[in-house]
């Protein structure tokens, strides 16, 4: 991926999706942005505190316009139960990164304090390697990404984030209110 | 009590009131086969799959209950996609049974295993791939219920072998059972109040008002509170291709079809309108034309029980989600209520004296043919329609003969058309014409079809023969594929490219004959209304008639693709007077 982050462009959208834990519903989900050609940036899913339902976190690059068609074409989806547009503001939103970075003796130790200054962990030291990760907000995790490249990245996975409407102010649902669970 | 997945499909099917069904068995849905000799469903035995599908729509459309079709897995299975995607796109109810290769088999390119669920879920409303024998009458009633409710449309449920096999103890679960399975599906069915009276009182202020009808209203069965509506407000009615006969054309308040083929006065009346209020329509690009030159001054009151159609084409000023007959209901109580308190309706007089004159001026029409020339396809419409017997029902395919079809019969009732709006699929008309007829023994049922429609599943009148469904079949056969032929005249300057079938092969009679069906071929006006007769009076045996008609007849009005409807190409005739329509 050359862009770092979704934050850096203005039509990115977080939805937050709870659907039915059912065998299909991704692959549902993701065909009504698919068929629009419509790029995925990022994609979360797992099931939620009710086994019964997953909550799918998607992070999507489109205009306003068409997104409203979207999100009430996924409403359409017979195991779509709730979906919540989650303005970046009024949310919070988690990612995790694991890296593997190239080290020699000499350098090394910089990564281990660079890993300690973003308060990530060390995972795994090898003679010519180093595996950390770093939690937090996906903003930060660019930041470290962006530091960590300078020193040479062999693999690098993240997780995509998830988001949460805050609770201090009730989280703008500006796309549409739920069908009731 | 115990009984194997297939005699609980079977069961179940029976149970949601399944009368009839469409289908061709194969290897995986074997199992299910067997069941069904026991059953009071009635089987028909189609020559391909896609026939299948399309009698079951013909048959949901006139009937209102949902179709079902029964295929075995693969190739079966990728036939049916055609049906279910003119199902999904015209919202017909309809439930599509699919056999899959063995449940340990999935995924293995076993014999004829394709991934059904995979490949249908993009024009199915919902499917599923039920992996239990156990699960199987919920399924069955969840495919039912999603059918038939909110806006319809066909579902599947794609059954491996191994799971017909299988044991299970008998369940059938409760309408509160099927509800709970399917939180995230609760369709609206009534209208906002405030947005109810919002519309009422629009309503009565638009002076230029028109009644934008859809297939909605027909899904709906709202022709009655339709009616009531019109007649209470004296407004004008379109109905679109998906709503011939929601509104009786004989109607004085009818203005008959709008959009790229529609009439001029129903057309330019949109165009023209301060107020649309669609019911149950999706501002289809067949209707709107160019979009942004759309009735450019007219405010939007859109009904349609899809949240999704609100605002996909067009911003409505009043949008209303809930089912057409319940919301047109209210409206009408709404405008009395109104009324009652001392409103008055604004004065619509200047523009119902406007919708007269286009109307007088600018009716459908065509050049008859002189004595030698060929037979004008118009005329053959017109002879079916006068010699119909009451409550005929009229099936079409697609291109030219659909649009003259939509033309000129008068559709009177509800439910006495059926056609493939959306997908346009060609070779729709013979299969959902059986299926029709099937659904309405007791109405004659005439598909009219073009010789590059009927060539494409012709196929099905040996399963009409056969399961002795007299269906009548008149091909307006140009030896061309006409629609087609028209754009390469009119767009493509003359340059006629693979459109041309052939004047005498196949031999359309002999092709009938050799199906079961009686076969008659018309070249000349003299032979028209004869053969329309002898036809109505056959009611033992499929009837086809080919009738040889003008290659060169095009479909007019007409508003070129990527044209707004202000620039609508009447027929030669009228176009000297077209500065009227204004």
């Amino acid at each position: 991926m050359s862009i770092g982050s979704a934050s850096n462009h203005p039509t990115y959208h977080i939805l937050s999706v709870l659907v039915q834990n059912r065998p299909g519903v991704l692959a549902r989900v993701s065909g009504l942005f698919a068929r629009r050609g419509y790029n995925i940036f990022s994609l979360a899913v797992a099931p939620t505190e009710d086994e019964a339902f997953s909550r799918i976190t998607v992070v999507v690059d489109v205009e306003s316009t068409p997104l409203e068609q979207v999100v009430k074409q996924l409403f359409k989806l017979i195991e779509v139960v709730k979906i919540s547009e989650l303005d970046p503001r009024r949310s919070v939103e988690r990612e995790l990164l694991l890296a593997t970075v190239r080290v020699t003796s000499d350098n090394r130790g910089q990564v281990v304090e660079l890993t300690n200054i973003f308060e990530g962990k060390i995972l795994a030291v090898g003679v010519e390697a180093i595996t950390v990760s770093l939690d937090g907000n996906p903003d930060k995790i660019d930041d470290f990404e962006e530091l960590l490249r300078g020193y040479g990245i062999v693999e690098l996975q993240r997780t995509g984030r998830v988001a949460l409407p805050k609770l201090d102010r009730e989280a703008r649902l500006r796309a549409v209110k739920g069908k009731s669970v | 009590m115990k009984m194997t997945g297939a005699q609980a499909l079977i069961k179940a099917l029976e149970m949601e009131g399944t009368e009839v069904m469409f289908g061709l068995p194969g290897g995986c849905i074997l199992p299910a086969y067997d069941p069904l000799l026991d059953s009071s469903i009635r089987h028909i035995l189609v020559r391909h799959e896609q026939g299948a599908g399309h009698m079951a729509e013909g048959y949901a459309h006139v009937t209102g209950r949902p179709g079902v079709a029964m295929v075995t897995s693969g190739p079966a299975a990728t036939n049916m996609v055609t049906p279910l995607c003119d199902a999904y796109m015209d919202s017909i109810p309809m439930v599509c049974i699919t056999g899959q290769v063995s449940t340990s088999a999935i995924g293995t390119d076993a014999f004829q295993e394709c991934d059904t669920v995979g490949i249908t879920r993009s024009v199915t409303k919902h499917n599923e791939l039920v992996m239990t024998a156990q699960d199987l009458p919920m399924a069955v009633r969840q495919a039912f219920h999603i059918a038939t409710t909110g806006r319809p449309g066909p579902t599947l449920i794609d059954i491996p072998k191994d799971v017909l096999q299988n044991s299970m103890e008998w369940n059938w679960p409760t309408d509160a059972e099927v509800m709970d399975s399917l939180p995230g599906y609760r369709p609206t069915m009534k209208g906002h109040p405030r947005m109810i009276k919002e519309a009422a009182r629009l309503i009565l202020e638009s002076e230029r008002p028109i009644l934008y009808v859809g297939g909605g209203v027909l899904k709906a069965r709202a022709a009655e509170a339709l009616r009531e509506l019109a007649e209470l407000t004296q407004i004008h009615v379109v109905t679109t291709l998906m709503a011939r006969g929601a509104f009786p054309d004989s109607h004085p308040l009818c203005l008959g079809m709008p959009g790229m083929h529609g009439t001029a006065s129903a057309t330019t009346a949109m165009q023209k309108s301060d107020l649309l209020i669609a019911l149950g329509a999706r501002f289809d690009d067949r209707i709107t034309g160019k979009v942004s030159e759309f009735a450019q001054e007219a405010k939007i009151i859109h009904v349609d029980i899809d949240p999704a159609e609100q605002g996909k084409v067009r911003r409505p000023d009043v949008p209303i989600v809930g089912d057409c007959r319940l919301v047109i209901e209210e409206i009408v109580k709404a405008i009395r209520d109104l009324l009652a308190g001392g409103a008055v309706q604004a004065d619509t007089s200047m523009w119902k004296s406007r919708i007269s004159g286009w109307r007088e001026q600018f009716p459908l029409s065509y050049e008859p043919s002189e004595p030698g020339e060929a037979l004008k396809p118009q005329f053959c419409l017109e002879a079916l329609r006068d010699s119909a017997p009451e409550d005929t029902i009229l099936i079409s395919g697609v291109g030219q003969h659909q649009m003259w079809s939509s033309q000129y019969w008068r559709f009177e009732k509800p439910y006495t058309w059926v056609n493939s709006g959306g997908l346009g699929t060609m070779g729709f008309s013979v299969p959902a014409a059986i299926g029709a007829k099937v659904g309405r023994p007791d109405a004659t049922v005439w598909a009219i079809d073009g010789d590059g429609c009927f060539q494409m599943t012709a196929q099905e009148l040996v399963t009409a023969s056969t399961e002795r469904i007299p269906v009548k079949v008149a091909i307006l056969n140009n030896s061309y594929l006409g629609m087609v032929r028209q754009w390469q005249e009119m767009f493509y300057e003359e340059r006629y490219s693979e459109v041309y079938l052939s004047p005498d092969t196949p031999d359309f009679v002999k092709w009938a004959e050799a199906m079961g069906c009686v076969g008659i071929r018309v070249d000349s006006p003299e032979e028209v209304q004869p053969a329309i007769d002898k036809a109505n009076s056959i009611d033992d045996r499929p009837v086809v008639v080919d009738f040889r008609v003008a290659a060169s007849e095009k479909v007019f009005p007409m508003v070129p693709a990527g044209f707004g409807n202000d620039d609508l190409l009447l027929p030669p005739a009228q176009m000297a007077r077209k500065e009227f329509l204004r």
